[in-house]
């Protein structure tokens, strides 16, 4: 394939639909992007080393740029309604957690909810990703990643609008969704 | 050309689905990631949500049947077809799904059957094109490897590219 990246960054994807996985994990990999795909919040913090782990174990191994052996992640991507801990839920854990808070979060839903969309951005997402997502939207994300990799804290808040965008837009269908338990 | 016209079969009948709403311009972008890193990339996104769709109506009709019918789950299940036929570009399953959804403010199990009849009958019918697709997707790929073949042992020749 041959596109030239320093390194390849690494995107964790949890999503409890198996196709809309296997659609993010594609386009991720279409975008140079190495994957990993769980299929809820909790085998999520367990790969990301939160699971009951963070008080035992002082060298989390997902931690640094320096420690080249262990696994890094450079972005989480998080479907919003899944069944047990949602993606807020994720996305709270995230910030809250002192080696993690710094990892870029993004939230993608199926339903167009401004108050949603905004909790989570308020939360500290990067962006909120309307379902399906498209490879236009994945190629939103390396901005953030460079970010990342680069340290460096500007604020950047061109794209963060998009649900609030479509949720105007006279041909979208705004579901009436009361957030009811998914089991 | 025997693989030419398989390919123009299968443009036909993906246009034609296109047509008659069966699909939406969510399964071009489908089409579009493949390549030739995963040249299945089709059948299996597709073969994975008929999996999935029939595993979920069998659970619909399941509940439906039972005389305390919960709500939420149907909602739930409903919920999750909605989700997959969305992300595939099953635009006339995914109309059906939100007709449950609304039919299930008021309810009435009658109107839930009726909906869920509905969801079944666009499922089918999706289905049945599907599983032509998946045919001459997988035609397509075994025609594709025995021209190749042809042109490793026999040199020469140009082969139909995309």
């Amino acid at each position: 394939m041959g596109m030239a990246t320093e390194a390849q960054f690494h995107v964790l994807a949890v999503d409890d639909s198996l196709i809309d996985r296997k659609l993010i994990e594609k386009l991720l990999k279409t975008s140079s992007y190495q994957v990993t795909a769980v299929d809820s919040v909790s085998k999520a913090l367990e790969f990301l080393g939160l699971l009951g782990a963070e008080q035992k174990d002082p060298n989390p191994p997902f931690v640094s740029q320096n420690r080249n052996q262990e696994i890094e992640v450079n972005m989480i991507i998080t479907d919003y309604c899944m069944p047990g801990l949602t993606g807020y839920d994720l996305l709270r854990k995230i910030k809250e957690s002192t080696y993690l808070k710094d990892i870029p979060v993004v939230i993608m839903s199926s339903e167009n909810v401004p108050s949603r969309i905004n909790r989570c951005l308020e939360e500290g997402a990067e962006e909120f990703f309307l379902k399906p997502v498209q490879l236009s939207d994945v190629n939103k994300l390396r901005p953030h990643l460079m970010k990342g990799k680069a340290k460096e804290d500007e604020p950047n808040n061109n794209n963060k609008r998009k649900g609030m965008e479509e949720c105007l837009s006279p041909d979208r269908t705004r579901t009436r969704y009361s957030d009811m338990e998914v089991i | 050309m025997a693989l030419a016209r398989l390919r123009a079969d299968l443009e036909n009948l993906v246009q034609s689905m296109y047509k008659e709403g069966v699909l939406d311009n969510q399964f071009a972008q489908i089409q579009a990631l493949q390549d030739e890193s995963n040249p299945k990339f089709v059948v299996e996104v597709v073969t994975l949500f008929c999996d999935d769709a029939g595993r979920i109506l069998r659970e619909l009709t399941n509940h439906l049947s039972q005389s305390d019918v919960d709500h939420y789950k149907l909602d739930a299940y409903v919920h999750q077809l909605k989700g997959s036929s969305s992300s595939i570009g099953a635009h006339r399953v995914k109309l059906a799904c939100a007709d449950f959804r609304q039919a299930s403010d008021n309810k009435n199990k009658d109107r839930f059957q009726e909906a869920l009849d509905r969801i079944k009958c666009e499922y089918y019918l999706l289905r049945s094109k599907f599983q032509t697709l998946v045919e001459l997707e997988q035609r397509i790929s075994a025609c594709e490897t025995n021209q190749q073949l042809q042109n490793a042992m026999y040199g020469g020749g140009s082969t139909q590219r995309f």
